[in-house]
């Protein structure tokens, strides 16, 4: 498939939605269709469900879709994360086993790396997995598992060699989360809001089947899986069309829909609602201070730079230009922004920034902004690691000296 | 670059993010020159000097590079670009420092006249300019230190061939060695914006008494300038004198955003380099994380800044509507960037960094200088927000 042209899909997909599409259908069986026809993921090889589509031509079928107001493969959470990393790495077990109910939406899925002793140092985890006959015993703690509590499986990075050097002990593991030696317990934010969990593992089981790739190939794997969440691929999804559409199949997507986004409510907050600053400087007067003009002004120059900085290394990107600098800054300015609109946020709502819940500023929205944004310079990689990759990479400056090499039994752990 | 490209005149088009390959060799071109006119060696021998200028230099940068009339139209001499070409000639100079008239001459002088000038008036003036035979300046400022022209309190009184020009302007950039003056005065008995324009005199004309300032920024010399009845001519017309000179200072604020992003950069690759260099405790001190961190925390600040002047030049160059507020948008965000990086690159440095043999102090002077010239940073920030009508 991989020579055909953009007017032979667009064709083929067509014709296809012509002759299948059905918004009377349950969701499962409608996509059991798309995984048949290998038109839900397109990108995918052939063999798994997909028809080997350049990522051009994957925006066709897109179109196409989006023009009969077709429901697309499920594609919430980390589930695209999951089939990333087992397209590259998995067996064709595994794949089988996996893929089809990924791209349905039957099976949902969780990402288990990091531990209450292992945030930034993610190589340091010391969940370990031990192989006992037929299949992996697994013991110890992860956190900030985003949906654990309705995924069916997770990808799970434990320790299987103490005596190798930190990368080289670990090994990727599928586990079952709805097993007895899973317990999954909400994680309550600062917010109030429980978006993620801490998942408990006591001789938990995994079928010697499920290890990806091989033992201690663990981070490098891992490594895979985070670049794809860098590049975007989860986090908070959109129904397939704009508006409320008619039929069964689009109501059991919005059903879906809901319960996969729900951990994402409170994240425009968490960046500080830079657009609502101007209109409750005048709605509430603040406008009229000089202090306070002069802190708008101060957080809207470093807001829209920010967000030129952002629009820079596209263009340069889109010119095939190298990337620089202004390309690796993303995260930290955003952090920036968001502590900076936390601060006038507070200056303009004044007394009233002290409370919270209906009957305080915008029914509880800057309340909420004002307990979300300590988050932001922490979630994704803290402002430090930031800092430590902007300072290597982009000014080639030297790494700090290192304590955890030799065998990791030896390293010191939290 | 070719200066017959249509697209750097047409005014319909949309805010550029990227510069073109073309604009990007010629900055590589400019570079290369002032690396070869202007290191900190001639900077300190010039900034010694009364003139404060090498007549030879702005020769060559002249009739080799066109710069003095990079902005102004081919027909009145120039090289026929726009405010993006502007302002990468501005952030390369503020980048070496090059002690030249340029930012009297060009940026502000140059530019008032294309803004305020009657045909005939820019005919007759702007060639002499862009070739660089003449020097020129704008005189804004009067005792008061005050960027707004409405602040203005020089008279202009109409007599029978022109006007007699009565009143003190400071702070006047190059105002010592220019040849030409432009003046912003206003009409006898006026206030607020009616009654202001621009005013055109010979630096030799009777009535002008000139004196230099001692600068603390000795690369960029500053003049008072006392005029008694002196005799000017109108630039343009009354009515649209105050917009003139409104469009004249945003245009200016923009290439000094500019200017001094080149300035802030130079800092910036010093402070990483001596970062590199610079060994203590038995390790360079960039591998401290007190130092990188730094050091990424200011790399983001220029790059935001940056950002910042490239888009309001980028505004400018489109005649995009919001462009007046982006200039003081970018002015704010470049002074407080440029003399921030300046004292971390002091502070990176040790005590080396304030010493007068160490060059760091140039730039420091020049952020110092550049953050209240045209404006400190609050001043432009609340100049933001009535533009953006909060």
């Amino acid at each position: 498939m991989s020579n055909v042209s953009e007017e032979q899909v667009r064709t083929e997909v067509r014709a296809w939605l012509a002759g299948n599409w059905d918004p009377e259908m349950s969701l499962v069986a409608w996509r059991s269709k798309l995984a048949d026809s290998g038109w839900g993921m397109p990108q995918w090889p052939t063999q798994w469900h997909g028809r080997g589509l350049s990522m051009g031509l994957v925006r066709v079928v897109e179109e196409e879709f989006a023009a009969v107001g077709a429901v697309g493969a499920a594609k919430s959470g980390v589930r695209l994360l999951a089939a990333a990393t087992l397209l590259e790495h998995g067996s064709d077990a595994q794949k089988k086993k996996f893929l089809r109910r990924i791209l349905t939406g039957e099976d949902s899925w969780c990402q288990l790396f990091s531990e209450p002793g292992s945030g930034s140092d993610l190589a340091g985890a010391t969940t370990r997995a031990e192989l006992n006959g037929d299949h992996w015993i697994i013991n110890g703690q992860k956190v900030w598992t985003t949906s654990a509590h309705h995924a069916d499986h997770g990808l799970l990075l434990a320790r299987t060699d103490w005596d190798a050097p930190k990368h080289e002990g670990l090994s990727y593991f599928v586990i079952d989360i709805k097993q007895p030696g899973v317990d999954v317990q909400p994680l309550r934010q600062m917010n109030g809001h429980a978006s993620f969990n801490q998942v408990f593992f006591t001789d938990a089981l995994v079928p010697a089947g499920n290890i990806v790739g091989k033992v201690g190939d663990g981070w490098k794997i891992a490594m895979t899986t985070l670049a794809h969440e860098r590049r975007g691929a989860d986090g908070l999804s959109t129904p397939s069309k704009r508006g409320a559409r008619q039929g069964r199949v689009h109501a059991e997507e919005r059903a879906e829909l809901e319960v996969a986004n729900q951990p994402y409510k409170w994240y425009p907050q968490r960046a500080g609602r830079v657009d609502l600053i101007i209109e409750r400087a005048k709605e509430t007067g603040a406008n009229r201070d000089p202090h306070v003009r002069q802190e708008i002004a101060k957080l809207m120059i470093m807001a829209k730079s920010a967000e030129w900085t952002s629009r820079r290394a596209r263009a340069a990107q889109q010119q095939g230009r190298p990337q620089g600098p202004e390309g690796s800054l993303g995260k930290l300015a955003a952090s920036n922004v968001a502590r900076a609109a936390a601060h006038v946020h507070t200056l303009i709502a004044g007394a009233e920034a002290m409370l919270t819940g209906s009957g305080s500023p915008r029914e509880g929205t800057i309340a909420e902004i004002l307990v979300s944004v300590p988050a932001v310079s922490i979630a994704g990689g803290t402002d430090e690691i930031q800092r430590n990759i902007i300072s290597e990479r982009v000014l080639d400056l030297p790494k700090e000296p290192r304590f955890d090499t030799g065998p990791f039994r030896k390293v010191r752990k939290n | 670059m070719s200066a017959t490209d249509e697209s750097t005149l047409k005014p319909a088009r949309r805010i550029q993010f990227a510069f073109t390959d073309e604009q990007e060799q010629f900055r590589s071109a400019l570079r290369r020159f002032l690396n070869d006119k202007s290191p900190t060696t001639e900077v300190r021998r010039l900034m010694a000097t009364p003139e404060g200028y090498d007549p030879e230099a702005w020769r060559q940068l002249s009739e080799e590079l066109a710069l003095p009339g990079i902005h102004i139209p081919e027909q009145y001499g120039g090289a026929g670009f726009g405010m993006v070409e502007l302002c990468i000639v501005t952030e390369e100079l503020g980048r070496a420092l090059l002690c030249a008239p340029y930012f009297s001459t060009t940026v502000l002088a140059a530019s008032a006249i294309l803004n305020a000038g009657t045909e005939a008036q820019k005919s007759s003036l702007l060639p002499e300019l862009t070739s660089g035979a003449r020097l020129a300046t704008l005189a804004v400022t009067e005792l008061n230190g005050d960027w707004d022209p409405l602040a203005i309190e020089a008279v202009a009184t109409p007599v029978a061939d022109g006007y007699l020009l009565d009143g003190v302007k400071s702070y006047v950039v190059d105002g010592h060695v220019a040849d030409l003056i432009v003046v912003a005065a206003r009409l006898p008995k006026t206030v607020g914006p009616e009654g202001l324009a621009l005013f055109t005199l010979s630096a030799n004309a009777t009535g002008v008494e000139r004196r230099l300032l001692e600068s603390m920024d000795p690369t960029r010399k500053l003049a008072r300038i006392d005029f008694h009845g002196a005799h000017a001519d109108l630039l343009g017309n009354i009515d649209d004198g105050a917009n003139a000179i409104s469009r004249t200072l945003d245009q200016a604020a923009i290439a000094l955003a500019n200017e001094m992003m080149g300035g802030a950069q130079a800092l910036l690759d010093s402070a990483v380099n001596y970062a590199k260099l610079r060994v203590q405790f038995g390790r360079t001190i960039g591998s401290f994380q007190a130092i990188k961190h730094k050091c990424a925390d200011l790399l983001l600040e220029v790059e935001l800044a940056k950002s910042a002047a490239y888009y309001a030049a980028q505004a400018a160059a489109v005649d995009d509507p919001e462009w007046p507020a982006l200039a003081s948008l970018a002015k704010a965000a470049a002074s407080e960037t440029y003399l921030h990086m300046a004292a971390e690159c002091i502070q990176l440095h040790g005590g080396i960094g304030f010493t007068w043999d160490n060059d760091t102090h140039l730039w420091f002077k020049r952020a110092k200088s550049s953050e209240v010239f045209l404006g400190q940073p609050s001043y432009h920030r609340e100049l933001l927000m009535q533009r953006w009508g909060v």
